[in-house]
Order: structure tokens, then C-alpha cells, then sequence
């Protein structure tokens, strides 16, 4: 149970570890770090780069096997899956956005939200019209015929989570998203989010970016592989807002 | 208020109280929440007095109702206003100084008000994301939130180089 009795949690680790080299170039890129993530919460991991977040991330989704720790995700306990299973927990449980967006440039974009639902084995027909329905959730709909490399940055990002909602993921995992995205294009993302948070999917962000942080439900820092800190933000006043601008009284 | 951008408001057309603040509200959005009708006329009416704007009448389809506009003095005010560069600078050294005197009277940890004070910025910035978030794309007020956005953002990166700063210290 988490600690505010709000249900199991779908993300739980217990003394998680990733190290990497050896002897005296151990570092351990994530150090015993203990998490409970509850359904539908939106979770910010902020730190330094090289603070471990983007491994922690990458542990919680199964990119990246721990050497230490118990991990479940969605009722599955990934450090003792198999390969077979962790493949499984990619494909079904958790999708993907990354800060580099990592798309096929050979495909469109309609065919890069596609594919994660033909590899689960559905029909392309499925396939198609998943891709459709979320495309025009992402706004792209007139886009969907167009390759990576004639979108924008923000339409790419869209794009590249319209493709990690493609098989109703419980969780999304983002590393960065607003890294390369212009101010605007940020917005969009933060927007799209605020949707998903709003049909219950998880949230877990490694970020740098305050304004991800800021519209998080909870946010934790990272320093050196393990947690330094934890805060809850609830919102302040609307009326503040003409006092921030300079304007008002 | 700031008087000259009501002013400046008034040199497109001559206009009523009521419709002036429906087009500050159009440049405010959510921000035009904090400006009352009161405000507006108070603000009228002191410019007014200054000899800036002089009370009308409305031509063709508002005929018959009172609309403000500028006089030659109010346009010169409006004019020298627009090339103006004042701007309105953030009280830095204040903050500056607080940590200073907490560290070194041992008054307070001043990691710890770094730490409150970014939580702070983080609650303001989540209030105008919101703001943003609901704004139409390509709306003017969106863009004064994004405004807002940037400089907090600013900030809470200065309260990093504060938190990274006063860490070492404590460790010393």
C-alpha cells in the first residue's frame, strides 16, 4: 500500500541498484533507492545530469536490468523476469518518450505509432486505426503522412508519445522530453500530459526542466544515484498571478 | 494601474470605460482577473484631472455614449512611453543578503530557505503552467504567461547556483 492508503502502488522498488565499471571506477549510477509510485500520479525525478535519474528510468521500464534490489511494475516483478518478460513489460505495460524522440526516419509518423502494436501481434487494421485515434489526440491528424524529418521538433515529440500510448502502456516512462524543445513546443508537451494524468495513466519524468517539475504531482531530487529530497506541490492562488507579471496594486 | 498603459489602450480609438477594460481583459486573460472596473475608472479619472484624456461623445453606432479619448498631451505621454526602456528589475540582493546574514549569524540554514523559497517559485510557476495550459494557442495572453514563465524559470536557476554555493559552504 502507499502511504496515503490510495491503493497498491504501480511502481515499487525496494534497495534498487545499477552499477557501472569496476574496482576503482565503480560507480553506481543508482544507489539502493527505495520508490512507490500510486497509480495516476504524475512523479518528477529532478537532478544534475549524470545524477542517475535517466538509469533509474531506465530500470523502472526494463531498458536496463538492475544489480541489485527488487523492482514490480504493474503487478510484475521485473528484477526476476526473464528476458522473454521484460519484453513483455515493454510492450504492454510501460511506454517510452525519450529526448532525442527516436524515431524511424524511414517511416511516418502515422507508421512510427503503428509498429509497438503490430510487434504486440495486432492486426494491421488495428494497428491503423489505434494510430489514427491517437494521432488526432496529439493534434496531428494532417501530419500523419509526413516523415520525422518534416516535423518540428514538438510535432516529433508528439508523435514519439502518440507511439508510447500505442499499446495502453499503465505507465509512461519520459527521459527529457522538453530537453530539445523550444518554449511553446514545451507547453504542448505539458499539455499532452496533463490529458493522460486526466484518463489515470502514471507519470514518471527524469528531467532538468522546472516547468515539468512544477505541473508534477510530487517531485523528488536526485544527487549521486540516490533520493536527496521529496516535495509535494499543491497549487497556490490564481489571483497571484497579475502580482508575478508586475501588474495589479 | 500603470496609467500609461491605460493611456496607451486609448490611442486606437476613443473608447467607454467598459469597453477599454474588455480589451485589457483580451490582452490580460487571466490576468486581466486582478483589473476591476473600479480600477479602470479611478484611472480614468485621474488621467482626466492631468489634462491627458478629455471626456466625448461616441460617434455613429455608440452614438449618444460618453467614450474617453487622448489629448495632445496624452499623446506625447503615450508616444514618449512607447520609447521608453525602463524595466522592472528583480530585487536579487535582498535574497542575496538574507542567506548571507542567516550564515553567518547561524540564524538559519540557509540551504533550508533556498530550499523553501524554490518551493515557492515551483508553486507560482505550476499556477501560471496552469494559466498557460488553458490559454488558446496564439492568444496574446499567452504570451505574457509565457513571459512569466521564462523569468521564473530564471530564478529557480539562480536558486540552484544558491543551493549548489551555500552546500559547499555548509560542508567547509
Amino acid at each position: 500500500m502507499s502511504e496515503d492508503g490510495s491503493g497498491a502502488p504501480i511502481v515499487r522498488a525496494r534497495g534498487l541498484r545499477k552499477e557501472y565499471g569496476s574496482g576503482g571506477g565503480l560507480v553506481r549510477a543508482v544507489d539502493e533507492v527505495d520508490l512507490d509510485v500510486a497509480p495516476g500520479e504524475a512523479l518528477a525525478i529532478m537532478g544534475p545530469s549524470g545524477c542517475g535519474k535517466s538509469t533509474l528510468l531506465h530500470l523502472l521500464g526494463g531498458l536496463d536490468r538492475p544489480d541489485a534490489g527488487e523492482l514490480w511494475v504493474a503487478g510484475r516483478r521485473v528484477d526476476r523476469l526473464s528476458e522473454r518478460g521484460v519484453a513483455q513489460l515493454r510492450r504492454h505495460d510501460v511506454g517510452f518518450v525519450f529526448q532525442a524522440f527516436h524515431l524511424m526516419d524511414e517511416l511516418t509518423a502515422e507508421e512510427n505509432v503503428e509498429l509497438p502494436a503490430l510487434l504486440a501481434g495486432r492486426s494491421p487494421r488495428q494497428a491503423r486505426r489505434r494510430a489514427a485515434q491517437l494521432l488526432d489526440q496529439v493534434g496531428l491528424s494532417e501530419r500523419a503522412g509526413h516523415l520525422p524529418s518534416a516535423l518540428s521538433g514538438g510535432q516529433r515529440q508528439r508523435v514519439a508519445i502518440a507511439r508510447a500510448l500505442a499499446n495502453e502502456p499503465k505507465v509512461v516512462l519520459a527521459d527529457e522530453p522538453t530537453g530539445n524543445l523550444d518554449s511553446a513546443a514545451t507547453l504542448d508537451v505539458l499539455r499532452l500530459f496533463e490529458d493522460l494524468r486526466a484518463v489515470g495513466l502514471t507519470l514518471v519524468v527524469a528531467t532538468h526542466d522546472e516547468r515539468i517539475a512544477a505541473t508534477a504531482d510530487r517531485m523528488i531530487s536526485m544527487r549521486d544515484g540516490a533520493f536527496a529530497g521529496e516535495t509535494r506541490l499543491a497549487g497556490g492562488t490564481r489571483g497571484n498571478l497579475a502580482g508575478l507579471a508586475g501588474w495589479g496594486e | 494601474m500603470q496609467q500609461e498603459a491605460v493611456l496607451a489602450m486609448l490611442a486606437k480609438e476613443p473608447s467607454s470605460g467598459s469597453r477599454l477594460r474588455a480589451r485589457l481583459n483580451d490582452a490580460l486573460g487571466p490576468l486581466g482577473e486582478a483589473v476591476n472596473e473600479g480600477q479602470v475608472y479611478v484611472t480614468l479619472s485621474r488621467m482626466e484631472k492631468a489634462g491627458l484624456i478629455a471626456r466625448g461623445e461616441a460617434a455613429a453606432p455608440e452614438a449618444g455614449r460618453k467614450v474617453y479619448e487622448l489629448t495632445a498631451a496624452g499623446q506625447e505621454r503615450v508616444a514618449d512611453w512607447l520609447s521608453e526602456v525602463a524595466w522592472p528589475r528583480p530585487d536579487l540582493a535582498e535574497f542575496h543578503l538574507k542567506l548571507v546574514a542567516a550564515a553567518q549569524a547561524g540564524l538559519a540554514d540557509p540551504v533550508g530557505i533556498v530550499d523553501a523559497q524554490r518551493r515557492e517559485l515551483l508553486r507560482h510557476l505550476r499556477d501560471v503552467e496552469r494559466a498557460a495550459m488553458a490559454e488558446p494557442g496564439g492568444s496574446q495572453a499567452g504570451l505574457l504567461l509565457e513571459g512569466i514563465v521564462l523569468r521564473l524559470q530564471a530564478d529557480l536557476r539562480w536558486l540552484e547556483a544558491c543551493e549548489r554555493a551555500w552546500t559547499n559552504w555548509r560542508k567547509k
